[in-house]
């Protein structure tokens, strides 16, 4: 890395419940950030899920 | 606001380096504005093309112009250009005519964009294993074997049955399903795929459970299993439970389905633990299938650069579990290896804090904050109440009589103005309203409507636009509540629809402005324990620019990490946990305080005050925020000899003294000591792939001595399952036993003997040993000191319990407070480095800022009715209800508003009714419930 300021943004690949997490807590750090997701809406494998243990409660 | 959405797209290229990266990126074009589209849904409903819906998994048909679901973010829809009739055969266009916003836009085309970033995290998860390729299962030709992600789908309310578990051959209600544990996964003959995906023996545990909800107590679920890998927080006591509800748990891996009829019922041959061959037939048979790389993740991975391990997931470091082999570039989730929700969502704020370090000198550059106008002074104003009843396309218009509704509210109390919006939401009816409430004068607004949970916070937005606080508004669901549930029955829709009507605006007379609540922030951390956890926190920390303590009970930094020489995928530990302790010692914002204990704690997020008594001297510190990470360590026992035997040790014992290993023909471990019992209903999740480890080290070192591991379920998850894989080829004997018939341990003349029931042989089994290694339960360092200073709580075992399982597996409930490392549940240390960083990255959402904004919404005690009871203060699990005294006037209920939640537990439980909800006062709910009488 040089020397000069970096850029005060992200890119995050993948809008799955990581990439939302990820996103999110960079926003809230104070960062500037580019969220890129392949389909046509976020959410990713955890919106298919019905229901998530141990607490049974809905994954959406 | 500072998060940009860039959907249907995909990275085309990098170039520059950690700090000043350029990535290109193709978006495809979604062929509606997204400007226009208010997702009413009219396009889907006329578009004449179905096309496979592959969110419901292939299950249910959607229509070429779609929603992926109907939750999705963000709600606009997307034309499928593969399936529309316009772009393949040339005519058709019917969405454009009916779309009532003129949203759909043939001409959009795919867009290259540059953007300019200073890191890159890479999340781009996994994709479900395809077991069509296996024609033992025969998955794409028998109508009742499902995969688990199918049957996901089955289970859910929002999916293609509604949520009715049906076989899709007869749509008859299955009375049998059997669970297929491994579908890809644990498997190279028939796929490449050796490792453990690591979550389907909890998903399929899960199902059975929920299937069995929907199903009835006379619904028979079995699952076939290899090892039962429940090692996750609580998940055994989940396992326990799935066994006491009657799911049948079968040790064996099936080999072939058969279909014995023509309904379809489906027939599994196996073998049980005694040796007997069973026959036996199911009504449905799920297969749980593996994760495996998503091939558009390893294209993703591909064009930016970083190297992939042999299976294609992301490479990364045991010590550096975020870190890719480019810098500036991180990863987290599935895409690094197989894993579940929580370990995904604890990576994925362990990414951001490594991003945060590499961009700390920048941060707060590029990021902007939303300015409202000065809000008007209302509160002594007569109420003038504005009603939007809103049409929702058809969604109300087509069903309830949406001009009468607003006619009807027209003439209540303090109404002045209403208006029957197509789509009250879309951008130009809310700047409209904007202009009608200054114009008005409007100083309450009801929206009837569709849900508050989607809706509220941009109507309360546009209230803000127009100078009016945010809580001036309520909103009444006709949507939800009328049209959709009394679709068929128009008028009692349209009744209902006025009554909800009714109650808002009577609720609305009796809203208050409610003040922003904003706390200023310490910048600088309290971190509780110097082991591997707590270093780490502490240091990620500190390389972002935020001062750090770290309080330490022992003499020295290193806790429990200060045993262990390798972690399971071969770094050095110990020279890790030097460069650590060395890069702590030096670091100018970090202050280490050994031989040190927490005193008193006091105060909120942003502003909590700790005094440390560190030898004779008291410390009083000042800090924004505070990661607890006391760490654990390995419990002794009384089993097994172990206290009373020399050769009899756990843990790292052997790996510490090696001289002891020297000429030993025959060593023995034992699993599961104290583990996954009565008084320990969890399992340490480390000691299996430690003990393999172990056994492969001997093995490698003194190929002739005997190496046996005793065990109940061998649990190396994940890629961890090759060690196990290799141990077994190095000749390690693995014998399982159970919790009814555990070992026994004797002593005899010339060393020790263990007696075993091997239950594949079906007989008792007598080695010799000369060593016998216990693997010890990992327990939580004593903790209630902290637990009740910071007012944490801790679950049944002990180990602290974060705010949610899931979503927040390194928060506390309350804000501010974090945990990480073994004091959250036994952990690797890649594991836990990975908690630490995310717990830091946690913290930084916090310290990043001057102020934090606060919920307004807590609770107010009115003094003079408060008796001093403490019931509250009792009550409040966030701590936020102080008793106060009250100059010689006993003591007084006091809210922290900072603290508080708004649950309204005190409110409810207050024997004077001295304490009050704002936005949620009993008089604003006694007047909304009285108008419905």
């Amino acid at each position: 890395m040089s020397n000069k300021t970096p850029v005060g943004s992200v890119l995050v690949v993948g809008g799955g419940i990581t990439g939302m997490q990820s996103a999110l807590d960079m926003a809230e750090a104070g960062y500037y950030v580019y969220l890129a997701e392949e389909s046509p809406a976020i959410g990713g494998a955890m919106a298919q899920l019905d229901k998530t243990f141990p607490t049974n409660d809905c994954s959406m | 606001m500072n998060i940009e959405l860039l959907t249907l797209s995909k990275v085309t290229s990098i170039s520059g380096d950690s700090g000043d990266f350029t990535v290109t990126i193709k978006q495809s074009p979604r062929f509606v504005d997204m400007e226009k589209c208010i997702a009413c849904g009219t396009c889907a409903e006329k578009c004449p093309a179905k096309t496979t819906d592959l969110f419901n998994e292939g299950l249910a048909k959607r229509k070429a112009i779609y929603v992926p679901y109907a939750q999705a973010v963000p709600l606009k829809y997307a034309i499928d250009k593969n399936r529309c009739i316009y772009f393949q055969k040339g005519k058709c266009r019917a969405c454009e005519k009916f779309c009532p916003t003129n949203a759909i836009k043939f001409d959009d085309t795919e867009k290259d964009i540059t953007l300019n970033v200073g890191s890159v995290i890479l999340t781009a998860g996994f994709t479900p294993f395809n077991p069509d390729r296996f024609d033992n299962y025969q998955h794409a030709k028998f109508p009742n074997v499902v995969t688990s992600m199918e049957f996901e789908r089955i289970l859910s309310a929002g999916g293609p049955f509604g949520g009715h578990i049906h076989r899709l051959s007869d749509g008859k209600e299955p009375k049998k399903i059997a669970w297929l544990q491994c579908v890809g996964s644990r498997d190279l003959n028939r796929c490449d795929n050796e490792y453990c995906s690591s979550v389907c023996c909890m998903y399929a545990v899960k199902e059975s459970i929920i299937a069995k909800e929907h199903l009835g107590p006379d619904f028979e679920p079995a699952i076939f299993f290899m090892d039962m890998r429940t090692h996750g927080k609580d998940f055994e006591k989940y396992y326990e439970r799935a066994k006491s509800q009657g799911v049948r748990f079968i040790r064996s891996r099936v080999h072939t389905v058969t279909e014995t009829d023509e309904t379809g019922t489906l027939n599994l041959v196996y073998t049980t633990d005694a040796g007997e061959r069973v026959s036996e037939d199911f009504d449905m048979v799920v297969l749980s299938v593996g994760m495996e790389p998503a091939a558009s993740a390893i294209e993703a991975a591909n064009t930016l650069g970083v190297e992939l391990n042999s299976y294609k997931f992301v490479k990364t470091s045991g010590i550096a579990p975020v870190a890719t082999s480019r810098e500036g570039i991180y990863v987290a989730g599935a895409i690094q290896g197989p894993k579940d929700i929580p370990q995904s969502v604890v990576e994925a704020s362990a990414a951001a804090c490594s991003a945060g370090i590499s961009l700390s000198a920048a941060r707060g550059t590029l990021v902007k904050e939303k300015i409202f106008p000065d809000e008007l002074a209302v509160q002594n104003e007569e109420p003038r109440i504005g009603v939007f009843v809103c049409n929702c396309g058809i969604n109300i218009g087509g069903i309830a009589d949406v001009p009468a509704i607003a006619a009807y509210a027209k003439e209540l109390g303090h109404v002045v103005y209403t208006e029957e919006p197509l789509f009250a939401c879309s951008q130009d009816a809310q700047d409209k309203m904007v202009e009608i409430i200054r114009e008005q004068r409007l100083n309450r607004i009801v929206v009837a409507a569709c849900t508050p949970r989607t809706h509220e916070p941009l109507f309360q937005e546009t209230l803000r636009n127009a100078g009016l606080n945010a809580y001036l508004f309520e909103m009444a669901n006709i949507r939800n509540q009328c049209t959709w549930v009394h679709s068929g029955e128009k008028e009692k829709a349209t009744g209902k629809a006025k009554d909800l009507v009714r109650m808002a605006i009577n609720r609305a007379t009796l809203l208050e402005p409610i003040p922003s609540l904003s706390v200023s922030v310490n910048k600088s951390a309290l971190v509780i324990g110097g082991g591997a956890a707590g270093m780490t926190a502490a240091i990620s920390l500190a390389d972002q620019g935020f001062n750090a303590t770290i309080v330490e009970k022992s003499a020295c930094l290193g806790g429990s990490a200060r045993d262990v020489h390798n972690t399971w995928s071969g770094e050095d530990v110990q020279q890790f946990l030097k460069n650590l302790i060395e890069r702590v010692s030096v670091h100018p914002r970090i202050t280490v305080l050994t031989q040190a204990e927490v005193v008193e704690a006091s105060g909120f997020v942003g502003n909590f005050e700790t005094r440390v008594q560190a030898g004779e001297k008291t410390h009083s510190i000042q800090h924004g925020i505070a990661i607890v990470a006391t760490g654990g360590q390995a419990a002794g026992t009384e089993e097994y000899l172990y206290g009373k035997h020399p050769s009899v040790t756990r843990w790292h014992d052997l790996e510490n003294h090696p001289e002891k290993l020297a000429g030993a023909g025959s060593v023995i471990f034992i699993q599961c000591v104290g583990s996954r019992d009565e008084k320990r209903p969890y399992c340490s999740r480390i000691c299996c792939t430690a003990s393999v480890l172990q056994a492969i080290a001997i093995k490698e070192k003194q190929p002739d001595t005997n190496v046996f591991i005793l065990y109940r379920d061998i649990r190396t998850f994940g890629e961890r399952e090759i060690l196990y894989k290799k141990a077994r080829e190095k000749g390690v004997i693995f014998i399982r036993y159970s919790l009814e018939k555990k070992p026994v341990v004797t002593e005899t003349t010339d060393g020790l003997e263990v007696r075993v029931f091997d239950p594949i042989l079906q007989k008792e089994l007598l080695i010799h040993a000369d060593l016998v290694n216990l693997a010890t339960a990992i327990e939580p360092s004593p903790n209630a000191d902290i637990a009740a200073f910071y007012k944490v709580p801790v679950n049944a075992e002990n180990f602290f319990m974060e705010a949610h399982a899931k979503l927040r597996p390194v928060d506390f409930a309350s804000d501010g407070l974090f945990v990480c490392g073994l004091a959250h549940y036994p952990k690797s240390l890649d594991e836990s480095i990975a908690q630490a960083m995310a717990a830091a990255g946690r913290a930084a959402t916090v310290l990043a800022r001057a102020s934090i904004l606060i919920s307004p919404l807590v609770s107010q005690v009115n003094r003079d009715m408060c008796i001093g009871c403490g019931l509250c203060t009792e009550v409040c699990p966030f701590g936020a209800i102080i008793q106060e005294d009250a100059d010689g006037k006993g003591f007084k209920a006091k809210n922290i508003s900072a603290s508080c939640k708004g649950c309204g537990l005190c409110a409810s439980s207050c024997p004077k009714k001295a304490i009050d909800m704002l936005h949620f006062r009993d008089d604003q709910i006694i007047a909304a419930v009285c108008a419905a009488a």
